[in-house]
């Protein structure tokens, strides 16, 4: 095993000599391992001196944790660009094809590359991290709880192999170093909703959710390391050009997967929509699966935050109910195309998001409604109220169109925020990426707007005077 | 050494490389000529394992490319097309580099490094770094590197490019040496008088597809015809064509010079020496009319042979 290691160490060896030879890498790596972490320092003592002085303790509390997370996690972000100039640069200056014509076989050299730009970032991390723990014990005293450490630790390495990883993938669609950083906004998006989410959970101070991040993005790093192995071989790197904005084969590529074969509409749904839906099989029971434990930590959160009772009187849901949304103009055709296109943003929303996290933050967005769901289902039952009337009266009449169409929305889109972590056989990211926007756009266009237009109607003109036939006057 | 049978590769749907079929000897040159884009490189990098061919085989060194990629390649030296050295590494840090790369112990490596560094004239600049070097410098280097664990096997794509002429005398020494060696060598170069100097073998590639293939005297003999002599005399002839002997055809004169095709012309010219001597025509020169592999390989590109048989090779 170690003789198999060894080749993949000599690159790794030569690269991270290679980086510190230059001062683009050198100068950010000890800014960020020395200057960084002491300022930081600095600010969490002021901050905490500041803080003390209104009473706000807990302030100054959290604070220092999450400047232990952001010092931990600046140097790795290096690791992007190295990861970046090391697989990409290599393309670019073809100094790539003299290793690939030696005896090194395709996972020795991505090891090596891997490891390259991970390891000084990393190291750089916890010698940042190591100055600022060993500043704040000096000045005040502080140390973080043995378990935080180790999860900011691991937070850290994660992160940073997660970056290269998903460096490699992006690499793998580009020869220049310049495309490469445009489509690294694949990596940076969705790293800066997670950091976004993880200072969040500092400052909550519920560090046990940290875990859940670690393990996520094991699962993530796991998945793009699997994709980049894939890609990273002898005759992708070499047998494709690559970078050209061949804007007429996107849209021929698109267009293939949408419209296919199909000469009408009927015979477009026969071929194209259907057989869609049973490749995505699995996505469809996955999301299901995913809306129904939504639902299930919903109605949990309903014991956690409890409505007051006055607000669950559903028997007082009488005629004038429906009198009073009549005066209000609900019953329209606009109130319809309201309801629909709000419906369509969301699922946009979703698209979007999921496109930039691997699908789970278009999945997270998806579950919000099914969680409150859950949550009003679990208050009325806590009420008293028949749960199965409540759903009868204000879920079942639209949602039995309305979360098919979430569950399809969400099944179309894991697939296509998955393809960057899912390798496809002899296609390219990008080709397999339209391939799935093109089955995302036949479930949207064959499905999903229709199915939203009928739950729109249901629920503007049947929903609403539905709830007084099956609450009023109990 | 090296054999192929059939040999293409297709990417997507544009054929690269068509049924390329090839036999080089240990000690012998093949020098694979061909316009930009006619599938050269990729038949190379399939030699090296690094591509995999589509259809058709190859056995490089004993081994097959697609089965035994790693010991191909450890087999192969390879000069690529874009050397692609690290511009700020020191040349005999590089070289060390590949040779750990190879396998190769330290003791071995350091020995290697100061024979290659001083045969390519590299010994004076062995710390500094490669980019700081000329083009030539960074050819020689590049070239240094595909010898360093001295491979059976030699694929060089443009030895020569970019080399000032007494550099590329230089290498042009070092592939004879090598070829002495025992080592397969195929070139793939634009320079056709350096594949006339090295080659053994000459296959002319286009579209993927080798349209002719053999020794460059028997491409001369195919694509030019057989081969003509000149004749200089030291008077005129006044109009009149002189007494040849059987087995000699003349094609061409003018006032003092003739021009002829010989069947078999060791034993034809002695005979028509000899003619012209009886006759009191006097001889100043009689020599082989120079036929260059320019022209073989403009008139193999111009379409004419495009359905050509190959010649045999040997």
């Amino acid at each position: 095993m170690l003789a198999e290691l060894r080749p993949a160490l000599i690159i790794t060896r030569r690269e991270i000599r290679d980086q510190f030879r230059d001062w683009r890498i050198i100068i950010p790596i000890l800014v960020l391992t020395v200057l960084f972490p002491s300022l930081m320092n600095f600010t969490a003592h002021q901050a905490a001196n500041f803080v003390q002085r209104y009473g706000a303790t807990a302030v100054g509390d959290r604070l220092m944790p999450f400047l232990l997370m952001v010092v931990g996690f600046f140097p790795i972000s290096v690791s992007l660009v190295i990861a970046l100039e090391s697989f990409v640069g290599e393309k670019e200056r073809h100094s790539i094809e003299p290793l690939l014509c030696s005896p090194l076989s395709d996972w020795q050299l991505y090891l090596g590359k891997l490891l390259a730009a991970t390891v000084p970032p990393l190291i750089a991390s916890y010698i940042g991290i190591g100055v600022y723990l060993i500043g704040l014990y000096r000045k005040i005293g502080w140390t973080p709880e043995p378990d935080l450490l180790v999860q900011i630790l691991l937070l850290t390495t994660v992160q940073a192999v997660v970056m290269v990883s998903g460096a490699v993938v992006v690499s793998s669609q580009t020869t220049s170093v310049r495309a490469a950083n445009l489509l690294a906004s694949f990596i940076i998006i969705p790293m800066t909703f997670l950091i976004q989410g993880e200072s969040v959970v500092m400052f909550w101070a519920n560090y046990d959710v940290l875990w859940w991040a670690i393990i996520g993005q094991i699962v993530v790093a796991a998945l793009l390391i699997r994709t980049g192995v894939s890609k990273f071989n002898r005759e992708e790197l070499l047998g494709r050009e690559l970078d050209v904005i061949n804007l007429r084969w996107g849209i021929s590529t698109f267009w293939r997967a949408f419209i296919g074969h199909a000469t009408s509409p009927f015979d477009w749904y026969q071929k194209e929509v259907f057989p869609t839906l049973r490749r995505l099989n699995m996505p469809l029971g996955l999301i299901a699966a995913t809306l129904a434990v939504g639902m299930v930590v919903g109605a949990g959160q309903a014991r956690v935050f409890v409505l007051p009772a006055d607000a669950l009187q559903l028997e007082n849901l009488g005629k004038g109910f429906v009198t009073g949304l009549e005066a209000i103009r609900f019953f329209s055709v606009e109130n319809v195309s309201a309801v629909w296109l709000h419906n369509l943003r969301v699922m946009m929303l979703a698209t979007v998001l999921g496109i930039f996290s691997f699908g789970v933050l278009g999945i997270l967005v998806l579950m919000v409604p099914m969680m409150l769901i859950g949550y009003f289902t679990g208050a009325v039952a806590g009420a008293g109220i028949s749960p199965w009337l409540f759903m009868l009266a204000f879920v079942v009449p639209h949602g039995i169109l309305e979360v098919p169409a979430i569950i399809l929305v969400g099944a179309a889109i894991l697939r296509l925020g998955g393809t960057l972590a899912a390798p496809s056989p002899g296609k390219t990211i990008g080709e397999a990426w339209l391939q799935a926007f093109g089955d995302w756009t036949k479930v949207i266009v064959g499905l999903v707007l229709p199915l939203l237009l009928g739950a729109a109607l249901l629920e503007v003109f049947v929903t609403p005077k539905l709830v007084p036939l099956i609450f009023g006057g109990r | 050494m090296i054999v192929t049978e059939g040999l293409c590769k297709l990417f997507d749907s544009f054929l690269a490389v068509d049924g390329v079929s090839i036999h080089v000897r240990a000690g012998e040159v093949l020098a694979l000529l061909g316009p930009n884009g006619a599938g050269k490189t990729t038949t190379v990098r399939m030699l090296t394992s690094v591509l995999k061919p589509s259809r058709g085989w190859a056995r490089v060194a004993g081994y097959d490319v697609v089965e035994q990629g790693a010991k191909v390649r450890a087999a192969v030296g390879v000069l690529t097309e874009q050397h692609g050295l690290y511009g700020r590494m020191p040349a005999a840090e590089y070289l060390d580099f590949f040779g750990q790369l190879y396998g190769l112990n330290p003791a071995s490596r350091g020995k290697r490094v100061d024979q290659l560094l001083e045969k390519f004239g590299l010994q004076n600049v062995r710390r500094q770094r490669i980019g700081e070097f000329s083009k030539g410098m960074r050819q020689k280097l590049a070239l240094a590197r595909a010898l360093f664990h001295d491979p059976p096997v030699l694929l060089l794509d443009e030895p020569t490019s970019a080399m000032d002429p007494e550099s590329a005398r230089l290498v042009r020494d070092s592939i004879r040496d090598l070829r002495s060696a025992e080592r397969a060598i195929v070139i793939c170069t634009h320079n056709l008088a350096e594949a006339e100097e090295l080659a053994d073998q000459i296959a002319i590639i286009r579209r993927g597809k080798i349209i002719v293939q053999g020794t460059p005297k028997a491409l001369k003999e195919t694509l030019l015809g057989p081969v003509e002599f000149e004749v200089r005399l030291g008077s005129a002839l006044n109009g009149r064509s002189p007494q040849v002997p059987a087995g000699v055809r003349i094609t061409a004169q003018g006032t003092d010079w003739f021009r002829y095709h010989a069947i078999q012309p060791e034993h034809a010219n002695p005979r028509l020496l000899r003619a012209l001597l009886e006759q009191d025509v006097p001889v100043i020169s009689l020599h082989e009319i120079p036929r260059s592999l320019e022209q073989v390989y403009l008139k193999a590109i111009n379409h004419a042979y495009e359905t050509m048989e190959v010649p045999d090779a040997r």
